[in-house]
């Protein structure tokens, strides 16, 4: 089963290392990494999506947690969570499908943040699968390249990760 | 105080009340051993190659209480660390190792004797540290020395490049270390604890299965009083050994491949089972869904929550140092009104002693050919059993656990985990230095006695009168044993040809070989060379090369798929 797993950890050199190779140590699958600092500068926040067994699911909680780097880790799976994740595509935009993609870019709430004669490059935000969704929506034929963050997490109401 | 980073360094282990380091110098670590050498308080041993130098300190470490402390080069001096700091950390033994680095402006240059000394020992220590400014070498130690020591132990690696240890600034050691992240839990839970007790208490079949967490814990007092209480067989892993006296009646041999018929077959029928830091590794309890098809309630004593419920499902998680919860568990149980119920504990015991009666231990000995494992049995005589005995690995490790009766913790010292071969001789190195009167052997082989054979010469160099037992069966006898079970006889690689003259090598580093090639001259040849009270002794038995080790719980295999002797 797929989860979305938030930690803090110190914000060192080398402590993202120490994560990314417990995951390839362990045999442990990666589908996103996402990290940077938070508004704490000596500590830096990492969501991390990741499926496995609920087993494999417990050692990778009890292993992160067991990195002196990382100073608490949390399960978003656990409980309510939003997760996002933000997507910039560049299209071929000629023509009658110039139209057609501002169309479709608004319908999924996207902003075309790059315009040239040939081209469009859109901003996309929302759940993964909302992104996958306008990937399929629109001519595959017409994207030129995609880039994805990954995805952020974070707890509904009182779901708090911190110190 | 305006100090240099190497004075400082040297500063920090005074501090930390280090007794011995060992090491070898080289190019990086300069100024670091320039400040050894005005000093006396810590004491340097060198050694020939450094991965000595890692399993001296971890030797040194597992006979005492202490860190142990190692001291090597950038480059090769670490990498050839590395193997010796792996095998540390699989047996979560407490060591500081200081590396040298080339100077900071060098790093990422690929200068001379350049590595990335962090990134290569990264998956096996407990945590590691480049240094990049001389202020933060004091805690930063500090902080090493708490982490190798605490919770689970490990080791931990500290990198100075040769710059910082040059640069000069104000020093002063902090009193105490603080690590936001880091809380090892010490005390478990008292509702676990409590429902641990009980469900002793009602067990029909209850087991004790303890590890080298027992060691390390100190607990083998704790341990030996609520095995005593409770009346129920114990049994111990291969690092476990001596942390419940191996000559006690409730005491059933070590379990796993190569662990006694009651032991496992305990081990696989019991009820209750009560496993006090250890892990419940592939070589202990075999193939895991055979494990799992009996049903029986495990309570899991660990200070490492990861080693909880990571191959076997756990009825009772208590997470903490195994001493305290041992102690606490003992207090509820004086407490309690409920007794052991000693007519379920009697029909338990027959059905053990059954199992007992199996003899698995039993082997044909020969009047004319050397036994392996009567060398250990008469070695045990000798000395009685209170030797501190290190091992290499392969056969002889197991004949030395299986036989060598070890009723004291911290005695038995070998390499359970990673099974290095070549930690043997180092490691009894250190033990010698932490116990300079008592009796060291090192149990080995040919094969194993060859991959660190240059520490003869720092044993030379340092006096230090261990007395080497060789098991020489001219094969790597582990090897050829699968070989001849599982390879259909083919021994491929296994024959060592062209073996050198021990006796003769022995004396060309300055001590004194003996060689022993009939059983009647095994039990004056030991006498001699324990005699011989400030000489280090090797002894080269030439023993059966045929021999296997038995019992055999082949890998992948359950415990109750086990071969005997007398299968064969």
């Amino acid at each position: 089963m797929r989860h979305i797993i938030s930690l803090l950890m110190e914000n060192e050199a080398g402590a993202l290392s120490r994560v990314a190779g417990l995951f390839s140590a362990r045999g442990y699958n990666i589908e996103s990494l996402t990290v940077a600092p938070t508004e704490d500068q000596t500590m830096s926040r990492m969501t991390i999506v990741t499926s496995g067994s609920d087993e494999v699911i417990e050692q990778i909680n009890k292993q992160l947690n067991k990195l002196v780097d990382v100073v608490t880790v949390m399960d978003l799976t656990d409980g309510v969570h939003i997760e996002r994740e933000l997507m910039l595509v560049k299209v071929r935009a000629l023509g009658d499908a110039r139209e057609e993609l501002k169309r479709i870019s608004d319908i999924f709430e996207g902003r075309i943040i790059d315009v040239s004669d040939r081209t469009y490059t859109i901003e996309l935000t929302g759940a993964g699968s909302k992104l996958d969704n306008f990937l399929q929506a629109i001519d595959h034929n017409l994207i030129l390249e995609t880039v994805r963050t990954g995805a952020s997490g974070i707890g509904c109401g009182e779901r708090i990760l911190k110190l | 105080m305006e100090l240099t980073g190497a004075e400082i360094t040297i500063r920090c282990l005074q501090e930390e009340g280090v007794e011995y380091i060992f090491g070898y110098p080289g190019g990086a670590v300069l100024f670091i051993y320039d400040e050894l050498f005005k000093q006396e308080q810590v004491k340097h041993v060198l050694v020939r190659h450094e991965q000595a130098a890692v399993h001296a300190a971890d030797g040194y470490a597992r006979s005492t209480d202490k860190v142990g402390v190692a001291l090597v080069t950038s480059g090769p001096g670490v990498t050839n660390a590395v193997t010796g700091i792996a095998t540390a950390y699989m047996d979560s033994i407490p060591l500081v190792v200081i590396s040298g680095q080339v100077p900071t402006s060098y790093i990422g240059e690929d200068a001379f004797q350049e590595v990335d000394a962090v990134g290569i020992t990264r998956p096996c220590v407990k945590h590691n540290f480049l240094v990049k400014d001389a202020k933060d070498i004091a805690s930063t130690l500090k902080k090493a020395f708490y982490l190798a020591k605490s919770g689970r132990p490990g080791p931990v690696l500290v990198d100075i490049p040769k710059d910082v240890s040059q640069q000069k600034v104000a020093y002063s050691y902090p009193a105490a270390v603080n690590i936001r992240s880091y809380n090892p839990q010490v005390h478990g839970d008292v509702d676990l604890i409590k429902r641990a007790a009980q469900l002793l208490l009602d067990a029909k079949r209850p087991m004790v299965y303890a590890g080298g967490g027992v060691i390390l814990s100190d607990a083998s007092k704790q341990l030996t009083e609520l095995v005593r209480l409770l009346g129920v067989p114990c049994t111990n892993t291969l690092m476990g050994l001596g942390g419940y006296p191996a000559t006690d009646k409730q005491f059933v041999g070590m379990l796993g491949m190569h662990g006694t018929y009651e032991a496992n077959l305990g081990m696989q029928n019991c009820d209750v089972l009560l496993a006090v830091g250890a892990r419940f590794d592939d070589r202990v309890i075999g193939n895991v869904s055979h494990f799992n098809s009996v049903p029986r309630k495990i309570i899991h004593i660990d200070i490492d929550p990861a080693s909880i419920s990571k191959r076997v499902k756990v009825d009772v998680p208590i997470v903490g140092d195994v001493a305290h919860v041992l102690s606490d568990l003992l207090a509820v149980l004086h407490s309690s009104k409920q007794k052991p119920d000693a007519a379920v504990l009697k029909d338990w015991w027959k059905q053990i002693d059954e199992w007992r009666g199996a003899n698995s231990m039993s082997y044909r000995n020969s009047s004319e050919v050397i036994k392996p494992q009567y060398v250990i049995e008469t070695l045990h005589k000798i000395t009685h059993g209170d030797a501190f005995v290190t091992s290499d690995v392969g056969q002889h490790q197991m004949w030395t656990a299986q036989y060598y009766k070890f009723d004291q913790p911290r005695r038995w010292i070998n390499s359970g985990g990673l099974g290095t071969m070549g930690f043997g001789l180092p490691a009894a190195m250190g033990v010698q230095l932490a116990h300079p009167g008592a009796t060291v052997a090192c149990v080995t082989g040919e094969g194993s006695i060859q991959m660190n054979i240059q520490e003869l010469s720092t044993c030379k160099q340092f006096r230090l009168p261990i007395k080497v037992i060789a098991l020489n069966n001219r094969y790597l006898g582990m090897v050829r044993q699968w070989q001849e079970f599982f390879h259909g006889n083919r021994y491929s690689q296994s024959y060592m040809d062209a073996l050198p003259d021990f006796v003769k090598l022995a004396e060309a580093y300055g001590h004194v070989g003996i060689l022993v090639e009939k059983p009647s001259d095994v039990e004056g040849a030991l006498k001699e060379a324990f005699a011989r009270k400030n000489e280090l002794v090797f002894l080269d038995f030439r023993t059966d090369s045929t021999e296997n080790v038995y019992p055999m719980v082949p890998g992948g295999k359950g415990l109750s798929e086990v071969i005997l002797a007398e299968d064969l």
